[in-house]
């Protein structure tokens, strides 16, 4: 019976990846409070860069997710100087009316451009790395994809806790008017935040495409799963976005174990469950 | 724009264009509902589409078993959103907005995944609605012209109008108003910013439950891909905010520009528009986002208000 720990260990891969999505969307809502609700779409549209990379200039998956970076960094810098600078004085309704047009443009230009089918890579290089240990399955491309999310998170956590722009950023995030008067400019620094968050989501979507496939609708799933991840392990944690990520990895695998129908409403439950008791999430300050 | 409302189905005589105003009149209610919690209160919920499909489950429940009046389910429903509603935004208005944008779409999805492995309920097939004989009681009229069904939508939409406009023209609106704004501002001011966000929930629930369950009586059926979708629960939001929510016809131009283009793309591009309306949509949303927050109704007053007299 390697069922259990089968589903433990696939939700742990998956988890990860879940926690490098969320904190994209983390960083921007702990720097410049602003939700991003197109995020689960960012993710879409790095997972139709890294397909199209192999399909049409038959790169490799993993190649493709420099190509997948590239897009995000430049999709993420232009919503923020076309969309999102325009409503920073705004009200809060503004700023969170824009990102949802946004969610709905990118949502139907997929539609329109890609058709609603399903397109998946075929034989990524990383399916044939693939290990067996006692009766446990570790698929090639989510070990592969588990791991870039790890090395991901610890390469944002060095970036934001040891060097001079992170600690800029923590700066900004923590009281705008009085890091500006130390001599950092916050229109920088919010750009730089769109791009790293750009980075986070292009790694993740790109490293999802070797093993999902990739159709109009993911981007809400897993848009979802990110505002879940972020809201469960509480905001401005790394820590937190990544034991919310992986504990919702392994709801949904083992819940949909034994209840097949029930696994993405499982981690929905477990949200409502965690928001009744602890509504500033797991490892949240406020 | 009353009179042009009550005289449309007497002038336009068309099925499709009745059957368009009847959608339009429906989204325009619950949009309208949704505009007390997301244009006054400032809460943008993502959820909606649940509590409409309390009010389609709860009458088409009633009308199949106890074989009750229509009625009696949207009332019953009304309640029931209402009570459900309340308890959604206890534990959710103690934090803000974002939160709850959030909150609603889980609350949806679990309803989701509940409904459709509920047998009473249709599991994920749904729910037919028996005919009976066309009246004003069992809420069914003649299929081949609908300009009963027009009027009876038309009575929902104006009575939902009033009582928002009721409710919001008292302290309640200035209220709501303030915690939009400020909602630190507005509690050291003394106003119980939690209490009038749940009271702004229950009424926002309610109606569009009312709304709901005239839908499923219209539709004859309550399909959960469709009423408890989450893609329901964003026209909804979206005709808000496209006809500006923090106005009380604005819903009504949204609801109205949103089910003519769908319908427009649909008919012109058939499977290939599904995506059109949505990009029609999206830049017009973060136009209205950056250029006018106040929607198509923000935007007719500037009209007007530029018009030398």
């Amino acid at each position: 019976m390697a069922e259990l720990p089968q589903a433990v260990v696939s939700g742990i891969l998956i988890g990860s990846v879940y926690a490098l999505l969320a904190v994209g969307l983390a960083l921007i809502w702990g720097v410049m409070d602003i939700v991003n609700f197109a995020h689960g779409n960012f993710l879409m549209v790095a997972m139709y860069a890294t397909f199209f990379a192999w399909s049409f200039l038959s790169l490799d998956p993993l190649l493709g997710t420099f190509v997948a970076v590239v897009v995000l960094v430049a999709l993420s810098l232009a919503t923020f100087y076309v969309v999102i600078r325009p409503v920073l004085r705004g009200t809060v309704l503004s700023q969170m009316v824009v990102t949802f047009g946004l969610l709905l443009l990118l949502q139907g230009g997929a539609q329109m451009l890609f058709t609603p089918s399903a397109r998946a890579v075929v034989h990524p290089w990383l399916d044939g790395a693939r290990f067996v240990a006692s009766g446990v399955v570790l698929g090639g491309p989510q070990l592969g994809a588990a791991a870039v999310a790890i090395i991901g998170l610890i390469g944002l956590w060095w970036l934001l806790n040891r060097t001079e722009v992170g600690l800029a950023i923590q700066a900004v995030a923590q009281d705008r008017k009085a890091a500006e008067v130390m001599g950092v400019q916050p229109d920088r620094i919010f750009a730089l935040t769109w791009a790293i968050s750009g980075v986070c989501v292009g790694l993740a979507g790109a490293m999802l495409m070797n093993f999902y496939a990739v159709d109009p609708a993911v981007g809400f799933q897993f848009g979802l799963i990110a505002f879940i991840v972020v809201a469960l392990g509480g905001f401005g944690s790394l820590r937190g976005a990544l034991l919310a990520g992986i504990a919702m990895g392994v709801t949904q695998d083992v819940v949909g174990l034994y209840l097949p129908a029930y696994g993405l409403a499982a981690i929905f439950v477990l949200y409502l469950l965690v928001f009744l008791i602890r509504p500033q999430g797991l490892l949240g300050a406020h | 724009m009353a009179v042009l409302l009550a005289t449309f189905p007497f002038v336009v005589k068309d099925p499709f264009w009745q059957n368009v105003a009847v959608l339009v009149l429906i989204f325009a209610t619950a949009a309208t509902a949704w505009a007390v919690l997301g244009g006054f209160a400032g809460q943008i919920s993502f959820g909606h589409s649940l509590f409409f499909s309390v009010g389609s489950y709860a009458t088409a429940y009633v009308v199949i078993h106890p074989g009750l009046s229509p009625w009696v389910g949207m009332v019953g429903g009304a309640l029931l959103a209402a009570i459900i509603g309340t308890i959604v935004g206890f534990p959710v208005f103690r934090l803000r907005s974002h939160y709850f944008s959030i909150a609603t779409i889980a609350m949806q999805q679990v309803a989701f995944v509940l409904v459709t492995n509920t047998e009473q309920l249709g599991d994920a097939s749904g729910l037919a609605i028996p005919l009976r004989s066309p009246s004003l009681a069992n809420l069914q009229f003649s299929i081949r012209d609908k300009t009963d069904y027009y009027l009876v939508a038309l009575a929902i939409f104006a009575i939902s109008l009033f009582v928002v406009w009721f409710v919001l023209r008292g302290p309640v609106g200035y209220y709501l108003r303030a915690i939009r704004d400020d909602e630190g501002a507005a509690q050291t001011l003394g106003v119980r910013a939690r209490r009038y966000k749940l009271y702004a929930m229950a009424l926002s629930a309610a109606i569009t439950a009312f709304a709901g369950g005239f839908y499923a009586m219209y539709a004859l059926f309550v399909d959960p891909s469709v009423v408890l979708g989450v893609g329901f629960s964003i026209l909804i939001a979206l005709a808000a905010i496209l006809g500006g929510a923090g106005s009380l016809w604005g819903p009504l131009l949204g609801a109205a520009l949103l089910v003519v283009l769908q319908q427009f793309t649909r008919t012109m591009y058939s499977g290939a528009g599904t995506g059109l309306d949505f990009v029609i949509y999206g830049i017009l949303v973060m136009l209205i986002g950056i250029g006018e927050p106040r929607g198509l109704a923000g935007l007719v007053g500037r009209l007007r208000g530029r018009r030398p007299a």
